[in-house]
C-alpha cells in the first residue's frame, strides 16, 4: 500500500510550481508589509510570542542567537554621515516568506516541511529530525531552532503564566525546528466554520496576530486570489507578481513611482510577502 | 632500494605477522589507554547533549551546523584512500600496495563508522533518526527523495557495507592462518568461523580471486559517489560558499588527500608499535608520499581554481563569503587551512624527506590539520557571513561540547583501528608471499637472461 503511494504521488507531490502550476484555489495566503508605516515599535513580535507559545529564552541566550522570535524586527542604519541621534534606523519586520519554491522544503530529509495547498509553508513537528538543514538553506534565516527543552526550562513559562499558553498551539520540545505559520491555527478555524456555511473566507475574516496588534496597519494579511481583498489590491497596486523573479519597480529605468518589492528576488524562492519601500526619511 | 627482500621465507611472514597479534610494544597499549580516555570525553559530551539540548553545543540561528558536520566530512573523505590503494591500485597492479593496503582498508571501515557517528551526534532528535529510512509503513509516510542528505546516508550505508565485504573477502586467507597457528581460545574459534573453511584449494582460490576483483570493481564507483554525494549537500544548497559547480571533484580530491596524509601517519606508527620495518619498508613509505604529493597539487589546483570561479563570478554573494574567509573571524584558520593543505606538502617534492620517517610524521599530522579546517572553512564562514546581514554578527564560536567530541572522535577512530589490528592481520600475509614470491621470480629470470637489474623492482 505505501509502496504504491510511493509510486504513483510522489511527483505530483512536489510538482507545485508557482510558474508552471495552476495557482492555489480558492486560497492563496500572502501579506504585504508597508514599511513607510511601521515605526519598529515590536508589538508584532510580542503579538507573536503570545499567540504562538513561543519561549522567552533570557537574555544570555539571546545574546548567543538563540532566540525564538518568529516574527523579528531588524534595525539597519543607513551609510550617511550621520550618527545616532541625528540618525534614526530603519525597521524590517522578518518571518517566514512562506516562499512558493521554499529552498528548505526541497533540503528537508524526511519531508518535514511542505507546501500546503494554499500557499503556506507548514511545518510538522513531530516529523523533525533536527538535522537543520533547512535552516542552513533558508536565504531569510527564519527558522528557529528548539536548542533546549523549553517547555521544561525554567523561568520560559513560569507556573503562574502557563494559563496564557495559547490551547490552539503545540509546545515544541527540544530538537525541533520551528518558524512562522502566518498563523495557520486561526486560518484553519476560520476555513473550517465557514466551510459549514458553504462559501469561503471573506477578506479580514482571518487576522494574524501580528497584523491584529500593528498599531499603524503596517502588516496587511489576505488571500491573494480574492480579488476583493486588500493584500490582492496592494500587490496589484504595486504590479509585483507572486510568479515572477522580478518586479516592474526594478525593471523601470531611472527609478519608479512604485513601492513594491520583494526580499532576495533574484534566488527566486517566490516568497509570498511584499514590502512596500520606505519613502520618508528614517525617523529622527 | 628495493621494496621488499625477495629472500624472506613464507614462514618467517607468517611469523612476524602474527607476532603482532600477540606481542606488540608496550606503546600500543599506551594508545589503546589514551583512546579511551578520549572516547569517554565525547562520551560524556554526547550524554550531556542528549540531556540538555543542541544548545550547550553553542549553535545558534544562522551557525545551525557546525564542527560536527564539518567533521563528518573529513572523516567520510579519510575513507576514501583505504579505496584507493586496496581497488583502484590492485587494478593497476602496482604490487607494492601489497604489505600496506589491509591497514589501508581498515581504516577506510572505521573511519566511515566514525563518520556515521557524527550524523547521529548532529541531530536534534536523534531518538528519531529512523525517519530518515525508507522503510515501508502503514502511514504512507516516506522520507524526501529530494535531500541531499538522504542521498548522503544511503551513500554512506552502501559504502560502508561494501567495504567492510571487501575487507573481510581480502582478509579470509589469512585468517586461515591465523586459525591454524594460533594456540587455543575464543580467538581461534573466531578465526575457524570467518575463515569459512577455508583450505587453498585450487577451486577456492580461483574463486577468491574472482569474487575479490569482482567487489574492487563495485567498490570503486561507491568511492567516488560517496564524496561526490557528501559535496552536493553543500553543492545543491543555495548559500553562497556553497553553490559551487567544482564541488565534487574538489571533495573527492581532498578526500583522496586527507586519507593519503592519514595512511602515512598511520604507516609511521604502526611501523613501529608493531615491528613490521621489513614489511612496510622506506621504499614503499616513499610511494605513498610520492602519491600523497601529486594528490596534494591536484588539490591544490581544485582549490585554487574554486577560489577563482568565484571571484570572477561577479555574485556578490559569494564573492562576500570569499572575501570575510581570507579577512573576517575566520581568517586565521583560512590561511592556515592553505599554508597546510598547499605549502606544507612541498616538503615531499625533495627525496631526502620522502623517507625522513619524523619529518613525513610531522607533515602527514599537518597535512590532515589543514584538510580538517579546509572542511570547516567550507561549512562555518558561509552562516557567518551569508545572504543575510542580520546574522552576519552572531556569536559563533563553538563549545566546549563540540570540540570535546570532534576530540573524542579520533580517540574513537584510533581505539577501533588498534583493536583491529591486535585481532586481526594488518599485514596481508597471502599479498606479501606473492610479492617477495613474483619478485624473487623476476630476479632470478634477469640472472639467467643476463640483464642488469633495473633497480626499480621488477613488475
Amino acid at each position: 500500500m505505501s509502496v504504491s503511494n510511493l509510486l504513483e504521488n510522489w511527483s505530483e507531490f512536489r510538482h507545485k510550481h508557482p510558474v508552471e502550476d495552476v495557482p492555489h484555489d480558492p486560497y492563496k495566503w500572502a501579506m504585504s508589509i508597508d514599511l513607510d508605516a511601521c515605526t519598529g515599535c515590536n508589538a508584532c513580535s510580542v503579538a507573536c510570542y503570545a499567540e504562538n507559545n513561543l519561549p522567552v529564552v533570557g537574555k544570555e541566550k539571546y545574546a548567543h542567537g538563540q532566540a525564538m522570535h518568529w516574527m523579528r524586527i531588524e534595525r539597519y542604519w543607513p551609510e550617511d554621515d550621520r550618527e545616532f541621534p541625528d540618525q534614526g534606523a530603519q525597521f524590517l519586520p522578518m518571518m517566514c516568506q512562506q516562499c512558493e519554491a521554499a529552498p528548505c522544503e526541497t533540503v528537508c530529509p524526511v519531508g518535514a516541511t511542505n507546501h500546503t495547498p494554499d500557499g503556506l509553508n507548514s511545518q510538522v513537528y513531530n516529523r523533525c529530525i533536527g538535522s537543520r538543514y533547512c535552516s542552513a538553506n533558508c536565504p531569510f534565516k527564519v527558522r528557529y531552532f528548539n536548542w533546549y527543552d523549553y517547555p521544561t526550562t525554567e523561568n520560559v513559562w513560569p507556573a503562574e503564566m502557563t494559563q496564557q499558553l495559547n490551547p490552539d498551539i503545540t509546545l515544541r520540545g527540544k530538537g525541533v525546528m520551528e518558524k512562522c505559520t502566518f498563523c495557520i491555527q486561526r486560518i484553519r478555524v476560520g476555513q473550517r466554520s465557514v466551510k459549514n456555511e458553504g462559501r469561503v473566507l471573506r477578506d479580514g475574516e482571518v487576522q494574524t496576530a501580528c497584523q491584529q496588534v500593528c498599531p499603524t496597519n503596517a502588516i496587511t494579511f489576505g488571500n491573494l486570489i480574492d480579488t476583493e481583498s486588500k493584500v490582492h489590491q496592494q500587490w496589484k497596486a504595486q504590479r509585483v507578481e507572486l510568479a515572477v523573479d522580478e518586479q516592474t519597480k526594478d525593471k523601470e529605468e531611472g527609478g519608479s513611482d512604485l513601492r513594491g518589492y520583494r526580499i532576495l528576488e533574484e534566488l527566486r524562492p517566490y516568497p509570498s510577502v511584499m514590502y512596500m519601500e520606505r519613502v520618508r526619511e528614517s525617523a529622527i | 632500494m628495493k621494496d621488499i627482500r625477495e629472500d624472506i621465507a613464507w614462514a618467517k611472514i607468517n611469523k612476524d605477522v602474527l607476532k603482532s597479534l600477540e606481542s606488540p610494544r608496550k606503546l600500543y597499549w599506551a594508545i589503546l589507554t589514551v583512546a579511551i580516555a578520549m572516547v569517554a570525553v565525547a562520551v560524556g559530551c554526547e550524554v550531556y547533549q542528549y540531556n540538555v539540548g543542541m544548545g550547550v553545543a553553542n549553535m545558534d540561528n544562522p551557525h545551525v551546523w557546525g564542527l560536527y558536520i564539518a567533521t563528518f566530512i573529513f572523516w567520510i573523505g579519510m575513507s576514501h584512500s583505504g579505496t584507493l590503494l586496496s581497488a583502484i591500485l590492485h587494478l593497476m597492479h602496482a604490487d607494492w600496495r601489497k604489505p600496506i593496503y589491509r591497514f589501508a582498508e581498515a581504516m577506510t571501515t572505521f573511519s566511515l563508522m566514525t563518520a556515521g557517528l557524527f550524523v547521529a551526534v548532529h541531530l536534534g532528535r536523534v531518538w528519531q533518526i529512523y525517519y530518515a529510512l525508507p522503510y515501508p509503513n502503514e502511514r504512507g509516510v516516506w522520507p524526501n527523495f529530494q535531500s541531499p542528505l538522504l542521498w548522503d546516508a544511503m551513500a554512506i550505508f552502501t559504502y560502508l557495507s561494501s567495504s567492510i565485504l571487501f575487507l573481510y573477502v581480502g582478509m579470509i586467507p589469512d585468517l586461515a592462518i591465523c586459525r591454524d597457528n594460533i594456540h587455543s581460545g575464543w580467538r581461534k574459534k573466531l578465526y575457524t568461523l570467518l575463515s569459512l573453511g577455508w583450505e587453498g584449494t585450487d577451486r577456492q582460490w580461483r574463486n577468491f580471486r574472482i569474487t575479490y576483483l569482482t567487489i574492487a570493481c563495485f567498490l570503486i564507483p561507491l568511492a567516488v559517489s560517496v564524496h561526490s554525494i557528501v559535496s552536493s549537500d553543500f553543492a545543491s544548497s543555495q548559500q553562497p560558499g556553497w553553490h559551487i559547480t567544482s564541488f565534487g571533484p574538489y571533495f573527492v580530491a581532498g578526500a583522496l588527500y586527507s586519507g593519503c596524509a592519514a595512511i602515512i601517519t598511520l604507516f609511521i606508527i604502526l611501523r613501529y608499535v608493531f615491528k613490521f620495518e621489513e614489511y612496510m619498508t622506506l621504499p614503499i613509505l616513499k610511494k605513498v608520499v610520492r602519491l600523497t604529493f601529486a594528490i596534494a597539487m591536484v588539490w591544490t589546483y581544485l582549490n585554487l581554481i574554486e577560489y577563482a570561479t568565484v571571484w570572477y563570478s561577479h555574485d556578490e554573494a559569494s564573492k562576500h563569503v570569499l572575501i570575510m574567509k581570507a579577512t573576517g573571524v575566520y581568517a586565521p584558520f583560512w590561511w592556515m587551512m592553505n599554508f597546510c593543505g598547499s605549502i606544507v606538502p612541498l616538503v615531499m617534492a625533495f627525496k631526502r624527506f620522502q623517507t625522513n620517517i619524523p619529518v613525513m610524521m610531522v607533515v602527514s599530522l599537518l597535512l590532515n590539520l589543514g584538510m580538517w579546517l579546509e572542511r570547516w572553512m567550507i561549512v562555518a564562514p558561509t552562516f557567518a557571513d551569508g545572504y543575510y546581514p542580520w546574522t552576519w554578527d552572531h556569536d559563533q564560536w563553538p563549545s566546549f561540547v563540540q570540540w570535546g567530541i570532534v576530540f573524542g572522535s579520533f580517540g574513537w577512530f584510533t581505539l577501533l583501528f588498534m583493536v583491529f589490528c591486535k585481532i586481526f592481520p594488518s599485514v596481508s600475509m597471502y599479498e606479501v608471499k606473492e610479492m617477495v614470491y613474483h619478485r624473487s621470480l623476476a630476479n632470478k629470470k634477469l640472472e639467467v637472461t643476463g640483464m642488469q637489474e633495473s633497480g626499480k623492482g621488477a613488475h
